[in-house]
Formats: structure tokens, sequence, C-alpha cells
């Protein structure tokens, strides 16, 4: 039984270009910083946030899974930095005049590395979020987040329990909006190329939402400015608590950022494909 | 033997002073259109979403006039345009509410009486439980000198407070501290105001023998026939709580009690009966039955609600809610844009390989480095300039409609502009020092974005607990947004002084002076490493 030499290539093209990028991604010094700075930024962030909540007599106004997971602000940054330096790192050296002619079907190419950069931030976002939570749930109670104060109750009796539906999806909700902040950054990366613009953009993008709707005294402005936003909305699975006041359902908003992140893969998809390297 | 002479090249010798480094570096950032532009985009965007959020504050039912398409819920009968907040003497918005039991003093003369009790009660509802008995810091009692009934008129006075002490304030701003220590039936505060022409003196005492000077103010044109005698007010009693995602204010209106007696005067007065009037009442928020005074024999209650006091703007005050710093908003990412290009202008260098020949041509690193600095700080402050000034400018232009904009007065808008820009400019020179410290873009604006524009994004919604955005915004470079702090805070006024409502922890130079020791140990720090590393 014999394979044709070109039927062999096309057949082993795709899992050895993912070979050639992981040995890429995995000999560069930065990416494992970068990915343990990821999990340090975010819980101790996460903590200092729990840290600094306090309960007014009034009752508590913060959502306690929200607030363990706060850190996901932070180090979505290094997140976006990763996933940035993994294309345009590329393009400083002229290393990818080399990856393209060895691999000139550079749709594999990006495919390959959106797969390898979503993978390791499952992976950090996987250690990161559990350890927030953790986090959350040791320091909080310390900190006036208990039923007795009149906390509206989770589902179940000690907040922040991790068996706990919404506090469930709360975590893996932000662990997989870091891997679409990264895919976000990959797809903005690929289409400027140089990695100072393409960081300068993507926390540009993310955080002028907040910012600007923070001072719109307009409430249907300021709601659609949420709904559009990639960090406003995309933030919504992190809420367990007046679920009915969000402007859209928790998952509706990590929808709106996947939007913005196939929206940004497809563009530099199509500009990787068309441009001279 | 033919002597040798040594050759000399017919070339002139060529000249490496420091204007043709500053020269090249000029041409450099010139010439390369993707800086060009980035330093544009920082203009038009900061421009862009100041006007947008000058828009989208309008007042909504003031844009269904103009026939916008986006319209919220319209208040009917809601005043467009400026409301008439009234100005104190000296040109600031002021709130001058309280209930005062008068009479007509003419010429010199003064007013001495005791006050045995102070006592502040809350109205409406906290969390939806009725407020009852509560502590107002700044609710004050006592006597007031004001030039007539008027809102926003001249006055000089001295008073109780619920937490501060005796305080003399006067015209609004005016403010000094006397006798500590509340005032109960036990220990009395004894109070008198002397009017001497312009002058005005108060004093204090605890037993009504043993006086002392608290102030003495000239108020400028004082007519001679003036109105004096007791007053009572309370500021509102505002909770706000800062927990991360939801920022809620509460702000319930007090009025406060206060018990005088032993009133004497001295100089012309009538010896008629006393008026009381509530001043402003048509704003004041407790029902009007609540307010008032009644006298038996030589002793007298007073209750009153309100304020004599500057107005304090920004969101979750009570004044107009948009300031001159909300159209500035857009300043963090004309920053992220500017120091992308700041970044790059030493990163490019390396990346090409150009540093090689730039040091070859100009072999005096630390020149190297200053020109550099010179040439991306100076284009830095055109592109921070022209946009604060278009910010400010279209968005004034904008929101002129809007019920709730605070006025400024030009010399603060024009600091304001111009400390912008210097905050742009500087945080430019900071960017390019940490670039040349890391060499690699990426990591180089990560360092600048987190330190510099983080802070300051954090800050802008009401959320993060204000102990981290305070601490944040005194040690981090972002302390120099303080240059866009518009008004004052005041001692002597309960508000929310939170970055979201324009008030930052540090003073405006100060905070300023914090980015500006960051930029120089950067910029040292870089000039050592630029002389000892291999390019």
């Amino acid at each position: 039984m014999t394979l044709s030499a070109a039927g062999l290539s096309r057949a082993r093209c795709g899992s050895q270009t993912l070979h050639a990028e992981w040995t890429k991604l995995r000999t560069v010094a930065s990416t494992g910083w970068l990915l343990l700075g990821t999990i340090a930024l975010t819980v101790a962030v996460s903590a200092t946030a729990d840290a600094a909540a306090t309960c007014p007599s009034g009752g508590c106004q913060a959502d306690p899974a929200k607030l363990s997971l706060t850190g996901v602000q932070a180090g979505q940054a290094i997140v976006a930095v990763i996933a940035v330096l993994a294309v345009s790192g590329e393009y400083s050296t002229g290393m990818i005049r080399i990856t393209l002619t060895a691999m000139p079907r550079r749709l594999t190419v990006l495919a390959a590395k959106a797969t390898l950069v979503a993978g390791l931030v499952l992976a950090a976002g996987s250690v990161a979020v559990p350890a927030s939570v953790l986090a959350g749930r040791l320091i909080l109670p310390g900190h006036g987040f208990t039923l007795a104060d009149g906390y509206p109750p989770l589902t179940s009796p000690p907040p922040l329990s991790s068996g706990d539906g919404p506090v469930l999806r709360a975590a893996i909700g932000s662990v997989l909006y870091l891997v679409l902040i990264a895919l976000l950054s990959l797809g903005v990366a690929t289409a400027v190329r140089e990695s100072a613009v393409a960081i300068g953009l993507v926390l540009g993008l993310l955080y002028v939402f907040p910012v600007v709707t923070s001072v719109v005294g307009n409430q249907h402005w300021q709601r659609h400015l949420e709904q559009i936003g990639p960090m406003t909305a995309g933030l919504y699975i992190q809420a367990t608590a007046n679920l009915s006041s969000l402007p859209l359902t928790p998952w509706e908003g990590l929808g709106v950022l996947a939007l913005w992140a196939a929206g940004a893969l497809i563009i530099g998809a199509l500009i990787f494909r068309f441009r001279d390297a | 033997m033919t002597a040798i002479t040594p050759y000399h090249s017919a070339a002139q010798e060529a000249r490496d002073g420091f204007g043709q480094i500053l020269h090249a570096e000029w041409t450099k950032f010139r010439t390369v259109r993707g800086w060009v532009i980035g330093m544009i985009l920082a203009v038009l965007v900061t421009a862009g979403l100041g006007v947008f959020v000058a828009k989208a504050a309008a007042n909504p039912s003031c844009s269904s006039q103009s026939g916008s398409g986006q319209q919220g819920p319209v208040q009917h009968g809601a005043a467009c345009g400026q409301p008439v907040y009234p100005r104190g003497p000296g040109g600031e918005l002021v709130k001058d509410q309280f209930y005062f039991v008068r009479q007509p003093l003419a010429g010199n003369g003064s007013i001495t009486v005791r006050v045995t009790s102070l006592t502040g009660r809350g109205r409406g509802t906290d969390n939806g439980q009725p407020v009852g008995a509560i502590f107002v810091p700044w609710s004050k009692a006592g006597i007031i000198i004001k030039d007539g009934t008027g809102k926003g008129s001249a006055y000089a006075a001295m008073m109780v407070t619920g937490g501060n002490g005796v305080r003399m304030q006067w015209n609004y701003t005016g403010d000094a501290s006397g006798l500590p220590g509340a005032v109960s039936a036990a220990s009395p505060r004894w109070l008198r105001l002397t009017r001497d022409g312009d002058t005005i003196t108060g004093y204090d005492s605890a037993d009504g023998t043993h006086w002392t000077q608290v102030g003495s103010v000239a108020l400028a044109g004082l007519p001679s026939a003036v109105q004096a005698g007791l007053f009572a007010t309370s500021p509102q009693h505002s909770t706000y709580s800062s927990s991360l995602g939801v920022g809620n204010g509460f702000n319930n209106p007090t009025v406060s009690t206060a018990v005088f007696d032993h009133v004497s005067r001295t100089g012309t007065w009538p010896a008629g009966t006393w008026t009381g009037d509530a001043v402003d009442a048509e704003d004041m928020q407790v029902a009007p039955g609540s307010v008032g005074y009644h006298q038996v024999a030589r002793r007298f209650t007073v209750t009153g609600s309100g304020d004599i006091a500057p107005l304090i703007g920004g969101a979750l005050n009570d004044g107009p809610n948009i300031t001159i710093r909300d159209y500035l908003l857009g300043t963090f990412a004309g920053l992220i844009a500017v120091a992308v290009v700041a970044t790059m202008f030493m990163t490019a260098e390396y990346r090409r390989g150009l540093i090689r020949t730039t040091l070859a041509a100009s072999p005096n690193r630390g020149r190297v480095l200053a020109a550099k600095a010179i040439v991306i700080g100076s284009a830095a402050f055109v592109a921070g300039l022209a946009a604060a000034a278009g910010a400010v400018i279209i968005g004034e232009d904008v929101a002129h409609t809007a019920s709730s904009v605070f006025p400024e007065p030009w010399p603060t808008e024009l600091r304001i502009i111009a400390g912008t820009a210097a905050l742009v400019a500087v945080a430019a020179v900071l960017a390019l020092a940490i670039a040349t410290m890391v060499r690699r873009s990426a990591t180089a604006i990560l360092i600048v974005i987190v330190i510099i524009v983080i802070p300051d994004v954090l800050s802008a919604p009401p959320g993060i607990p204000a102990g981290v955005t305070d601490w944040l915004l005194r040690v981090t470079p972002a302390a120099a947004f303080a240059l866009q702090q518009p008004a004052p805070q005041y001692y002597q006024v309960q508000a929310n002084y939170i970055p979201s409502s324009g008030f930052y922890p540090l003073a405006p130079w100060t905070g300023f002076a914090v980015l500006c020791a960051w930029t120089a140990i950067a910029l040292a720090t870089a000039a050592y490493l630029l002389r000892r590393r291999d390019a």
C-alpha cells in the first residue's frame, strides 16, 4: 500500500504546521514567562480586589463571583501580548518569510497559531481562574460577604462554593473570555503586524467602552455601548446577581466578544492571505 | 627626500553638534508615514471621544428637540438649557439655602448668641429604610451678616457644626476654624459677629466672658443696610458605596435644629420682631413645614436644610454632573496612540538595525537619546494641545444646550488644556525611555499602558474601591491626570471627591511632578543602559 507523495504531504500538512508553530512558541523564552505572568497578575489583582472590598451597613452591593474574578480584567492585557507576539514576533525578525516558504498555505499557518495560542491561554486560564475563585472564597467571608449580612443568597449557603451553577458558569466563562481575547488579539496582530500598534489597538478597543459608558448620561446609549463593547459585554459572563438588569444574558454577552474575535480573525486572515509578507 | 604631505580630504568636515542630531531625529520622525498618522489619530480619537461624550451626556429632553434619532425618556417640563445656579461674589457656582431668622442692621453693630444644641435628622430613605437621627458633620447653625436675602449674596457667619467645631465662614469659599468639639447644653458655644464698615470679625467663647477672635474678613462693597440674625442649615447626607462593578450614591436631604439663647445686639436694629425666611425655598428638598423657627421668651429654636457653600459638580454630586474633565475622557486613548509612536520611535531603530548607523554618526549616545526625547516630546505636546483644545472647544459647543454642564472660567480651561498637552508630552518621553531600556515594542508598550493608562481607566467608572484608585493615582505616573481636575476640593464641603467626579487625590502640579519624577528616573536609566550596552 502506497501513498503518493503529494497525498502524504497534504495529509500531514496540518499536523506538521501545528508542530512547527508549537516548536516556535515553546522555544521563545517570553511565552512561558508571559503565561506565568498572566496567572500571577490575575490571581493577585483578584485577591487585592477581594481584600479591598467592604460591605457597607446597608448591605453588599457587589456580586461576589464578579468581585473574585476582577483579576481577569488585568490578566487579559498579558493574554493580548502573548497572542500579539505569536504573530508580530515573526514580522520583527523576518522569520515570517521562512515560515511562509516552508509552509505556503497561509491560512493553515494562521489556524495553527490560533489553535496553539488558544490552547495555551486555556491552560493558563484554567489555573488562574479557579485560583481566583478560591482566593475569593478564602478572603471574602472576612469582609462581610455572608448570608447573615443580607447578601442576596447564591444557590447554596456558603458564598462562592464552586459547586454553584452560576459561579461555575462565571468561572468557565472567564476562562473562555481570556481565550476569546487571545483570538481577538491574534486577528488584530495579523492585520497590523507591528506588535506595539496591535497591543495599543486591542487594549484601546477593550477599555474605551467601559470608560465612555461611565460618563454617558443617556440610558439608551449607555445600554447600547455596553452591549457592543467586547470587554463590557464579554464580562457579563461573570455576573451572578441581578441578571435581569443586564442588557444581555451572560452567554449572549460572551457571544458578542466571540463575534468581535471572529471578525478580527477573518479580517486578519484575509489580509494575511492576500498581502506580501 | 620628498616630504610626505598627509592626506586631507577635500570634503568639508562634518558637523556633529546637537543641532544636527536634533535635525536628523526630526527627519526620521517626519518621514515615517505611520508615525505621523499615529499622532493625527491620537488627536482625532481624543477629540472625537470628547465630542461623543458631550453629545451623549446632553439632557435627552434637549437632544430630542434638536431632532436627534436617539432619544431617552423625555422628561416633559424639564428645563432645557442651563438652570440658574446662583453665583457667589467670587463668580463660582454656589448653594445658598438655609433658614434665616433675621432683622435689618443699619451701619456698624454686632450680634452675640449662645448655642446650646445642634441636632441633625435625615429625611427620605436609605436602601428602603427611613433615615432617622443622623450625624451630619457639616450641618451648620449660628449667626450671619448677609448682603440681603438674595441667593449668592456676600456674607460672613459664625457657626457651630455637627462634627467640625466652631467655624467662621464667608463668601462661600472662606473657612476658618474656632473652638473644637461638639456643642451641648453642658458645653455651650458663644458666637459673636461685629461689623465695622466692610470688615466683619468673628469671635467665639466657651463661657461668654473670655473671647477669641476666629477671623476677620473684608466683604468688598457691603452696603450700609444688611440683614443679620440666626440661621440653620444641613447639607445632603451622601452615602457612596463603591463596590466593584457597582457604584451607588444615595443623597438624602437632612435638617438640623439648633437652640439659641442670650441673643444680644449692639448698633442700630429695629426693636420689632424677627422675620423667618427659608432662603432658596423653591429648591429645598424637604417639606416646607419641616423648616422654620419658634421663639419662647429669649430662646430661639431654628430648623433649616440646605447648605451655604460652593457647589460641587461631577458624577454623584449636587452640582451639574458634566465637567470639563468629561470632554477629556478620550485622553487615555490618545495617550495609547502617542505611546505606540514614541515606543516605535526607539524600537524601530533596533528592529531595522538603524541604531548602529545612528550611533556611528553621532557617537555621543546620551545626546542621541536627548534629541529623540525632545523631538517626540515636542510632537506629543503639539498633538496633546490640539487634542485637548479640540475636545474642550467642540465639546462645549455641542453640550452647551445640556442642563448639566458645570461652567468653568477660561483660565481653568486654559490650565487644563495646557496641562493635558504637558501630560501627553512627558508620557511620550517616558514611553521612549522605557522603549530604550527594554528595546522590544511589545514589552515597552505593555509597561507604558499598565503604568500610565490602566490606573486612569480603572478610576473612570465609579466601581473600583476608592482606596485602590486613590493609591494608584498617587504613586503611578497616572497621577499626572490630576492636571485635568477642574475645581478645587473644599475641606468644608462634604461631597464625592472621587476621580469619576473630577477630583484626584493629588494637587494638579504635584501629580504632574510624580510623572516627571518617573520620567527623569526612566530617562537616566535609559541613558545609562544605552551607553553601557552594545547596540
